[in-house]
């Protein structure tokens, strides 16, 4: 049974990657989960800098989901990669590096940084985290700029390059587009929903940032959606995500057109998932007879339906 | 460690405060005094995420280690779906997480301080104090009479009662373990804790551990400092997953460089030095 995906140049042992922000630096995790096991681990967002990010309140729940303003506080690269990445490189982790800039500039000048780091399998962009103003969702958010950030950074590194979309825009296509155009190896998308909640008793937001990203199981069927329509139009891998919680919510995924999957917010309640969507996405392929997982990506069937014969 | 623990009893306290007692043996062995749990009743979308509770007490069948409680009180959708539960239920259990409490040595004293719900940590920590023969004080504070939980738990252990409620009412002086309880105070719990931190000289060593409301670790922790006395404070913060991955649960504490920093209160806490945090 061959689990692999191939996304760009690098070849992943499983489709499954822990989604950046809900996963730490991964070394968090290491006493839990046995990160090389993951097909990839996309760590916390990084700037060049430390940043101590927004005051709490930072997260709240809603149904089926929960919003974050985190803020993207964060270590830093250079913390980053004297801190984090020995104990990453020594565990065996296909390690993403998420990169956050204010500037142009800040991404090419991390994404050089990166590319000479031992252990460092690819760079994701973060264009799309919608809770700070400057930078990233600037230019996630317009065509022009997610095509300079791409071609950018494509420029001074050969690693797979793969920037992460919002979905906080009129058209996702069209970005998926422009990023591949630019020269990206894949793209991964859905970041999170723009999204707000007040408490009526007090008339206060929720969030400290007022404002926050909304994740879980009930984002999943849009962002299904937003894969799907990406995969009609972009030739690169897709990696999807959005409230992925099952074996079959990723399969689902797969399906819709993505080559690898994200999880997020379902490590937060199982820390332990990962072998269960393992497992899940095994029995699933010995009940189908399929060999090569990749096989599934885009596979949806949109012929007509035959009519069943119903008896009464 | 993530464990499906069977629920061995549900007891409700009152109409609002119950005592859930699991089967999760391997969590309750490695337990210290002051760590938590990351607790999901049910496999319901809402409430999505675990919740944080203190471990209540570590449960023994003579020698043997049976499972853990966890006192909770009903808030909100997650706690009361724990007032709800049944036993012969399942609920998803992490742990032991978070840093503990650090127990003194004698001839030391210790000088516990809780605020309603805020009693949960005590339990195993007035144990652990009571083996290493320190001299114990429990100030316990809570809006009324009947919502004073353990009083003959803590008597039993030799703990000190120092009592208070909001409204001046009293529990039932058989309440602490065949002993007369003591009158409480009427008002805040550190009303009878600056006076006697006031009449205590400065000689004698007392550390002051506290757990409750925010507002009143704020207090604790000002008093404590105020009268030279160091204090370890359990604080609660909204909470994603208990292990660091979230950065949801953050509280500033003290930096050297003068601006507070961040810190996860999952794996950095949740027991802070009262003066490191910025309240």
């Amino acid at each position: 049974m061959n689990l692999s995906v191939r996304i760009g140049s690098l070849m992943l042992k499983n489709p499954l990657i822990a989604a950046s922000g809900c996963f730490g630096y991964g070394t968090e995790y290491s006493d839990v989960v046995d990160i090389a096991s993951l097909g990839g681990v996309a760590v916390k967002g990084l700037f060049l800098a430390e940043r101590e990010g927004h005051p709490p309140p930072r997260i709240v729940e809603t149904p089926a989901g929960m919003l974050n303003a985190i803020g993207l506080q964060g270590i830093g690269v250079h913390r980053f990669i004297a801190e984090k990445m020995p104990e990453l490189r020594a565990r065996g982790a296909v390690v993403i590096v998420n990169i956050c800039g204010t500037t142009l500039q800040e991404y090419v000048e991390l994404a050089t940084i990166l590319s000479d780091v031992e252990g460092v399998h690819a760079l994701e962009l973060n264009i799309s985290c919608p809770n700070i103003k400057e930078g990233g969702i600037t230019f996630g958010c317009s065509l022009h700029g997610t095509g300079d950030v791409v071609a950018a950074v494509r420029k001074v590194t050969t690693l797979p390059v793969i920037p992460k979309l919002t979905p906080n825009v009129t058209d996702i296509k069209s970005i998926a587009k422009a990023a591949e155009d630019a020269g990206a190896d894949a793209i991964s998308l859905v970041n999170t929903f723009l999204a707000m909640a007040i408490d009526v008793e007090t008339r206060r937001p929720r969030l400290s940032n007022i404002v926050g990203g909304l994740s879980g199981p009930a984002i999943r069927p849009i962002a299904v959606r937003m894969v799907y329509e990406c995969r009609q139009i972009v030739r690169i891998p897709i990696i999807g995500m959005g409230g992925i919680s099952s074996a079959a919510d990723a399969l689902e995924f797969m399906i819709a057109g993505a080559t690898a999957v994200q999880v997020g917010t379902a490590n937060f309640v199982d820390p332990l998932i990962w072998t269960k969507l393992l497992g899940g996405i095994q029995s699933y392929m010995e009940r189908h007879n399929l060999t090569t997982l990749s096989d599934l990506t885009g596979s949806l069937d949109i012929s007509a339906r035959e009519k069943e014969w119903i008896s009464s | 460690m993530d464990v499906s623990a069977e629920v061995l009893s549900n007891t409700h306290l009152s109409s609002d405060y119950n005592v859930v007692a699991l089967a999760a043996p391997e969590i309750a062995e490695r337990a210290l005094p002051g760590q938590f749990v990351m607790v999901k009743t049910g496999d319901r979308l809402e409430p999505l995420l675990r919740r944080p509770f203190s471990i209540f007490e570590v449960l023994r069948d003579r020698d043997r280690t049976i499972g853990l409680s966890l006192l909770s009180k009903k808030i909100g959708p997650s706690t009361s779906l724990l007032f709800d539960t049944k036993a012969g239920d399942r609920i998803q259990c992490l742990g032991p997480l978070g840093r503990p409490f650090a127990p003194v040595a004698a001839p030391d004293e210790a000088w516990m301080v809780a605020g309603g719900v805020g009693l949960a940590p005590f339990a195993t920590l007035a144990e652990t104090l009571r083996a290493r023969n320190i001299t114990t004080t429990l100030y316990y504070g809570a809006r009324r009479a009947d919502e004073l939980f353990f009083l003959d738990r803590f008597a039993r252990l030799g703990v000190e009662l120092q009592l208070t409620t909001e409204d001046g009412s009293r529990p039932d002086p058989g309440l602490a373990g065949g002993t007369i309880a003591p009158v409480p105070a009427r008002g805040r719990v550190t009303l009878p804790l600056e006076r006697d931190l006031k009449a205590r000289s400065t000689g004698a060593a007392v550390m002051v551990y506290a757990c409750g409301p925010e507002p009143m670790l704020a207090a604790v922790a000002k008093i404590a400092a105020a009268y030279g006395r160091p204090s370890q404070v359990s604080v609660e913060r909204v909470m994603g997953c208990g292990l660091g991955g979230c950065y949801s649960c953050v509280i500033p504490i003290k930096s050297a460089e003068g601006k507070p920093h961040h810190v996860r209160s999952c794996i950095a806490g949740p027991v802070f030095r009262g003066d490191e945090v910025v309240w």
